[in-house]
Parts: structure tokens; C-alpha cells; sequence
């Protein structure tokens, strides 16, 4: 019967095309990632292990910096990070440099705060973006060691009811605005506990924007961006005070890495590098001298 | 589809038998709709299977799989998502129910006849192409942040109410073009027909106009109320946290975006129900407007 036929080449048909669109789909697969030639053969950095100048960087010969757009002062300058001023932007030539990579082998390149973390092929050697060190983090990317040891910090307008919190507790009545993705934020969740929800912004600018219109009383922010909102962006505000350390470990930012890169222990050992040589300390002075200290909210 | 049955106001010897050709007919079509069925369920396993040992055989699954299906971030987002979506709910519905009056009106104004009506017609088409053509984040980012900095008496600082105010402005301007649209489809011999009967140019337009211009753009709104459900987690950008900036902020704490897809599939779920309805009123409509049946 010719129905059976019919019925038959339909299904052949249907198969085939099923096959046919597994070929084409195959056809743009993800390639197997090329493991680049390991710099060592042993685990640790020796120095002749990362080879100045000679690391299996994405761009040979070069070094790949990324960082956010816009880069807020006072981490970079004039949202350009390649002038070596600013923090962050110090300490990133000052690595390079310890890698054996002098200021023109470095490339920036701009790495949005969300896409640092995916996975998949990184366009980067290392992010430096003031992120901080977590446990959780460090199941998605690389970090190398800590270059910077953060406090948080409580802006407000002199003339809000934020202004004068002497503790952590006063602060629980209070309207508070954070950055998302930023340990401010949790700050805010885990040891004020507010009242009232924290307002988040997606950045920094939104916050002060927020803060200077009395949508919200306080925000939280590290304590170098605090004293660089109170002393050039809004001269109205003042920094109310720092939040106590944790006790068990000091906040630190640190520079990322995919979590597969070879790099990790170079960089990991020039960071300390500079730490030992008080490279890092002097940067510090250099850049952040505002931030000497607030007082601590009790 | 069978019609095994005595036809009414029949005597009861006289029944209707279907003949042998028409029982092999129908008993031909039920094994084809099977076999079509049996075709389709095995086409769609084949393809299923296929993407299946693709996906999970890349090299970068296992990756792809502990940042973007992770039980566990799972588990932390669902409650704080759906905490983020209720606000994403309220301001549906606060936000539709404005648009839709605001946008007719919007549409009436445009429509209205007569040279002493001219400023309205001007106002209102002024409105339609300024907030048509900007960008809702640039109208958010203005209201939200630029109406507090005025520091007006009595107006609210709240960011829900003004980024829901911002949404209002631009949706209205779309909705007010769907409407517009309806009612100069509405053929003008209807028109002519109501004013000879003595109805005033109000009464025409209030019961004879609007009426069949609406049931024409049911679909398009509902289209645009779709858009708005999504648009309104934009007003996140003020600091309330909806469900995507729920997501967010989970996923930038711990580096990990399984509450993006969390977040995704609840609005997934939230939208067929609303699309299939559409669909459905789309369909009911057109059934009634091809009297007669479908050619």
C-alpha cells in the first residue's frame, strides 16, 4: 500500500533531519580548549619558573590587564587606566613589571564586572577591579594573594540622621544604599540588619546620586572611595565612621584569574613580592593617604 | 466524528447506517493522525537526545554546569527572586491599568475632529512621537534621579513610585498608537451611519467607535502588556531589588549565574500563560470576524 511508503519516507525524513541538524550543530561546537604549554613543570613559582617577560599570556609578549568602565578614582585617574595613576592602576604596572614586563608590554582591556566571573575563555591575564577574596568566589575564578586590605565605610550627609551613628546599632533605623556585587552590600545584610531594605545600585554614581537627593540617609562603600566622595564629589557628606574588621581575616581585594590559568602562582608571587619589598605599602601611601582612618563603629 | 446515531424526529426502525466506504474512511484518517502523532513524539526524542549528548559532552560542561545549574545557588535564589517579583507584580498591574487609561486618552485626544480641537491633536501627537522615541533606561534614569534633585514640596522621593511613573510615560505613548490605530480602522460609514441615527460626535465615539476599535487591538495590547512585565524590572535601576536584580545581586556576590536562570525561568513561566492567551483571544476574534468559517 502506498501509504505505508509514504508514512516510511516520512519518518526516514525525520530522522535524517534530526542527523542533519546534529552535523550542522556539531559543526559549531565548542572547540576542545587548547591547554596552553604549562610555564613549569613543577607546581609553586620559582623564579626561573616564571621566566621575566615569558609567561604563556594570551598575547605573547604582552600582558592583559582588565578593569571596568568607568574606573572610579581613587583607583584609577581620569578613567584611564593605562596612565599609571591611581591605586590600582600603580599596582598593576608594578606587577607587570615584577613579571618582567615593562609599561608598554602591558594592554588594557575592558572587562565589565560581570563578565570577570564567567566561565569560558578569559580575554585577560588578570582583572584588577577591587575585588574581594571569598571562598564562594573562589569555586568560579582564580585569585592571586591579597594587594590591598579593605575597611568599609558609612557616608552620609552631614545634615541626615545617619550623620551622627557612633555604632553599628545606630545605624539599624536608617535608610543604607550599597553597590551591588560589593561586600558592602553584605555588610549591610549581615551585620546591620536595617530595618528597612537597603537600596542597591548597579553603580557607584547611582549611589551618590541616591545619597545627594535624600533617597537614601547613608551608604556603605570602601574606605578610600568614601574619603574620595566626601573630599571631591560630594563635599556635603562626611564620612561617619568604619565598620570593626571580621576577627578571623582581614577583607582583601585581589587580582583575578580564570580559574584554569597557569599564571596564578606568578602572579600570586609578585604581588607578594611587592608586599615584602614595601612596593605596596608605598603605593598606598601614595595614592590613598586620605584614608588614614575614621572612627570604628562600635 | 462519526454519526452512529438515529437522526431526530425519525421513526426508530429507520436508522442511519454509514456505508462500508465511509467506515474505511474514517478508520484510514484515525491511522493516519496515529501514525503522524507516532512520527512527530519520535522526531522530537531523536532532536532532544542529539542537543542532549551535545550539550553535555562539550568540554566546558562541567563548568557551564556548576555556574549556571547549580542546585544549591538554585535553592538560595528561588525565595529571594520570588520576593524580587512580587514588586515586579505590583507594578504590572498599578502600571497597566494607568497605561491603558492614559493611552486612551492619549488616543481620543489624537482622533478628536474639528479646527478648535487643533492644540489638543498637536499636544497629544507632540507626546506620542517624543516618549515613543526615547529610550526607557534614559526616561528612568531622568525621572528618577532628576525629579528628586528639583526638591519639590509634596512630590515623592520614592524610586518605586517614580520609576513606575517613568514606565507610564513611555508605555502610554506605545498603547496610545495601538489604540489610535483601532479606531481609525473603524470604517467611517459606521461613523456616518451613527451621526444620521442622531447621535452626538461623543455618543458615536462612546458607542460606536471605541467599542469595535478596541476588540480590534486586544492582541497588540496584549503584546505590549507582556513587554511592560518585563520592562518593569528596569526600575530597579533606582535601588529597588525585582526579581532580576535579586538574581543579580546573588550571582555578583558569589560569582555564580544560576540565579539569572532561575530568574529567567520564573518569568518564562509568567509570560505563557499570558501569550497563550493572547493567542486564544486572537483566535476567538477571528473566528467571529470570518463568519462562515475559515477559508
Amino acid at each position: 500500500m502506498h501509504l505505508a511508503t509514504r508514512s516510511l519516507v516520512t519518518t526516514v525524513t525525520a530522522v535524517s533531519s534530526a542527523v542533519v541538524l546534529c552535523a550542522a550543530l556539531t559543526g559549531c561546537a565548542p572547540q576542545a580548549e587548547e591547554k596552553k604549554p604549562k610555564a613549569s613543570g613543577r607546581a609553586g613559582a620559582t623564579a626561573e619558573a616564571c621566566a621575566p617577560g615569558g609567561l604563556a599570556t594570551e598575547v605573547e609578549g604582552k600582558l592583559t590587564v582588565g578593569t571596568d568602565k568607568p574606573a572610579y578614582a581613587p583607583w584609577f585617574s581620569d578613567d584611564e587606566p593605562s596612565n599609571g595613576k591611581g591605586f590600582e592602576s600603580a599596582v598593576a604596572y608594578a606587577v607587570a613589571k615584577q613579571l618582567g614586563y615593562d609599561r608598554d608590554a602591558v594592554v588594557w582591556q575592558h572587562v565589565p564586572f560581570n563578565s570577570a566571573f564567567a566561565p569560558g575563555a578569559k580575554k585577560f591575564d588578570f582583572d584588577i577591579n577591587q575585588v574581594s577574596i571569598s571562598e564562594s568566589r573562589k569555586k568560579a575564578v582564580a585569585f592571586s594573594s591579597g594587594y590591598y586590605d579593605v575597611r568599609q565605610a558609612v557616608v552620609a550627609l552631614k545634615s541626615s540622621k545617619a550623620a551622627g551613628a557612633k555604632s553599628v546599632a545606630d545605624l539599624k533605623k536608617v535608610k543604607l544604599g550599597a553597590q551591588v556585587g560589593t561586600t558592602s552590600l553584605e555588610f549591610i545584610n549581615d551585620l546591620v540588619e536595617p530595618d528597612q531594605k537597603p537600596a542597591v545600585y548597579q553603580r557607584n554614581d547611582f549611589a551618590k546620586s541616591a545619597l545627594k537627593t535624600g533617597q537614601v540617609d547613608a551608604i556603605v562603600v570602601d574606605l578610600p572611595t568614601a574619603f574620595y566622595i566626601t573630599g571631591a564629589e560630594v563635599p556635603e557628606a562626611e564620612v561617619v565612621g568604619q565598620f570593626p574588621n571580621s576577627a578571623d581575616k582581614p577583607e582583601q581585594f585581589g587580582l583575578v584569574l580564570d580559574k584554569e590559568s597557569t599564571l596564578t602562582d606568578c602572579v600570586s608571587g609578585a604581588v607578594d613580592a611587592l608586599r615584602k619589598d614595601g612596593t605596596l605599602a608605598a603605593l598606598e601611601k601614595e595614592w590613598l593617604s586620605d584614608a588614614v582612618g575614621a572612627p570604628v563603629l562600635k | 466524528m462519526t454519526l452512529h446515531k438515529t437522526l431526530p424526529g425519525q421513526p426508530g426502525e429507520d436508522t442511519y447506517v454509514p456505508s462500508e466506504r465511509r467506515i474505511a474512511r474514517e478508520r484510514h484518517r484515525r491511522a493516519r493522525t496515529r501514525r503522524a502523532t507516532a512520527i512527530a513524539a519520535t522526531s522530537t526524542l531523536v532532536t532532544g537526545v542529539v542537543l542532549f549528548l551535545l550539550i553535555t559532552g562539550s568540554p566546558g560542561w562541567d563548568r557551564t554546569q556548576e555556574t549556571f545549574f547549580s542546585p544549591h545557588y538554585a535553592r538560595v535564589a528561588l525565595p529571594q527572586v520570588l520576593e524580587g517579583l512580587w514588586l515586579n507584580l505590583r507594578l504590572l498591574a498599578v502600571c497597566g491599568s494607568a497605561v491603558l487609561a492614559f493611552g486612551l486618552l492619549l488616543a481620543v485626544a489624537r482622533t478628536l475632529r474639528g479646527p478648535v480641537f487643533f492644540p489638543v491633536r498637536a499636544l497629544a501627537t507632540a507626546y506620542t512621537d517624543f516618549f515613543r522615541g526615547l529610550p526607557l533606561i534614559i526616561c528612568l534614569l531622568m525621572v528618577v534621579f532628576g525629579v528628586p534633585a528639583l526638591r519639590l514640596e509634596g512630590v515623592t522621593n520614592d524610586p518605586v513610585l517614580l520609576g513606575g511613573a517613568a514606565l507610564v510615560l513611555t508605555y502610554s505613548a506605545y498603547v496610545a498608537e495601538v489604540f489610535r490605530a483601532g479606531i481609525e480602522s473603524v470604517h467611517p460609514s459606521q461613523r456616518a451611519a451613527a451621526r444620521s441615527l442622531g447621535l452626538s460626535s461623543g455618543q458615536t465615539l462612546r458607542f460606536v467607535v471605541l467599542p469595535q476599535a478596541v476588540r480590534r487591538v486586544v492582541p497588540p495590547l496584549l503584546n505590549d502588556l507582556v513587554s511592560l512585565q518585563k520592562d518593569t524590572g528596569l526600575v530597579s535601576i533606582a535601588g529597588a531589588v525585582d526579581a532580576v536584580y535579586a538574581a543579580q545581586i546573588i550571582a555578583s556576590k558569589d560569582f555564580n549565574y544560576t540565579p539569572y536562570v532561575v530568574a529567567g525561568l520564573v518569568f518564562v513561566a509568567l509570560t505563557i500563560p499570558m501569550t497563550r492567551l493572547t493567542d486564544w483571544v486572537t483566535a476567538r476574534m477571528d473566528r467571529r470576524r470570518a463568519q462562515g468559517g475559515l477559508v
